[in-house]
């Protein structure tokens, strides 16, 4: 053959290994087909462990009554029992260690999030004490007068 | 061998084999369908009951900080819908913020700084509709991954590889359901992961943890004896845009025809 087709052709193999080579060392080994074959499980199965070493932040409400029993046991007597320590009082991640002390929210917009009152029948809201934001001393925090651990009016400060 | 016992184990033969194997088996229809498709053993699924939601947003709340989505950002891996049909027959809908701060006022959010304010007696109905990734059975998003950085894990949940993530966006077009965003810091594709981290430590995902009105729940719906499965197997339960064939897994209870 002659050789002015055979040393491009010569270049071209030679491209091809190159990037074949490249290859084994660039693709993890996890990568690759798996269960669900080629158009759902094409890809690096070291991936799953990536995502399943993610940080818990949110620990729950057995991971708070470990030392604030009293507290847990206080709200537990009351309609707000069905509301996690951490939706109010932030993530515990690895409290008391890591942060030593928690970020609470005691804002008017958290109790509004369920007690502004909204007519939705069909919904769980309309069955939720409520209050028209804009009418019930607007602009005051509610914690000055109602304590969300004892919600009830007998437990008004 | 002679004609004659030739004939008869022929038809000994062929009669025994006809018997199919059912028939000696004890087949127990649950186990049956727990097998069906591949041998895993866990299918994770998500019930929601639009009845029990109220709109406060709690678990919006939650994912944002548990999957470290920048809270200020408007983009979030689950968020809450508020639908309201008036009786003139309008529908309105709206989430904003993705309702990470709950619904506290009746006026529809419109968009663009407009605000809709209806009265109480023009309701006909009112509801909440929490959404979050159907971890679809065929996932679309999948398919059109070019370099097999999205994938379904042998449980069903489907994951997004950030190392690998070229950030193309076709799966953001892929998905029906509109649940993938650009992750504002790491700048990869991002999706609701049913709380991997979580779930596969035996913990609830941070959205069913924050609510407290049971609202969401997540379960195995390979194994017959969960409560979600039962609730799923047993009760009417809908899901979002069968017709796309991508068959989700987050089932719905009280799901209205003008959910989109």
């Amino acid at each position: 053959m002659k050789n002015h087709v055979f040393r491009p052709l010569l270049v071209v193999i030679g491209l091809i290994a190159i990037v074949l080579i490249f290859r084994i060392f660039y693709v993890p080994k996890s990568f690759g087909v798996h269960e669900r074959g080629y158009m759902y499980g094409w890809y690096r199965e070291a991936n799953i462990d990536d995502w399943k070493k993610v940080t818990v932040k949110y620990q729950g409400k057995e991971y708070c009554s470990g030392c604030h029993s009293d507290k847990v046991e206080m709200i537990d007597k009351t309609p707000h029992a069905i509301i996690q320590c951490e939706n109010c009082h932030g993530p515990a991640i690895e409290h008391p260690s890591n942060p030593p002390k928690l970020d609470k929210d005691r804002s008017r917009e958290q109790c509004l999030r369920c007690h502004a009152k909204l007519p939705y029948p069909s919904s769980g809201r309309a069955k939720i004490r409520g209050i028209d934001p804009d009418k019930h001393n607007a602009g005051i925090e509610c914690v000055m007068c109602h304590n969300p651990h004892k919600p009830g009016l007998e437990g008004m400060k | 061998m002679n004609r004659r016992d030739f004939l008869k184990n022929t038809v000994k033969g062929i009669a025994g084999l006809s018997i199919p194997v059912a028939a000696i088996q004890f087949i127990n229809p649950r186990e049956l369908l727990a097998k069906k498709d591949d041998g895993a053993k866990v299918r994770w699924a998500f019930l929601v009951d639009t009845y029990k939601c109220v709109g406060c947003g709690l678990c919006v709340k939650a994912c944002k900080n548990e999957n470290e989505i920048p809270y200020d950002a408007n983009v979030s891996r689950t968020w809450v819908e508020r639908y309201v049909i008036t009786k003139d027959g309008q529908r309105f809908a709206d989430a904003p913020k993705a309702a990470r701060d709950g619904f506290t006022t009746s006026k529809i959010d419109l968009g663009q700084g407009k605000f809709q304010d209806i009265k109480n007696e023009d309701i006909e109905k009112a509801f909440f509709v929490p959404k979050l990734c159907n971890q679809c059975e065929n996932p679309p998003c999948v398919q059109v991954c070019p370099v097999g950085a999205t994938y379904q894990a042998p449980d069903g949940v489907v994951l997004v590889d950030r190392t690998w993530c070229i950030g193309c966006g076709y799966c953001i077009m892929g998905c029906p359901y509109g649940v993938r965003f650009f992750h504002p810091k790491h700048h990869t594709a991002e999706k609701c992961n049913f709380c991997y981290h979580r779930i596969s430590k035996g913990l609830k995902t941070a959205c069913v943890q924050a609510c407290p009105f049971g609202a969401r729940q997540i379960g195995n719906i390979k194994d017959p004896n969960d409560p979600i499965t039962k609730i799923i197997m047993t009760e009417r339960v809908g899901i979002l845009k069968e017709e796309y064939g991508t068959k989700p897994q987050v089932f719905y209870i009280g799901l209205d025809r003008e959910v989109k």
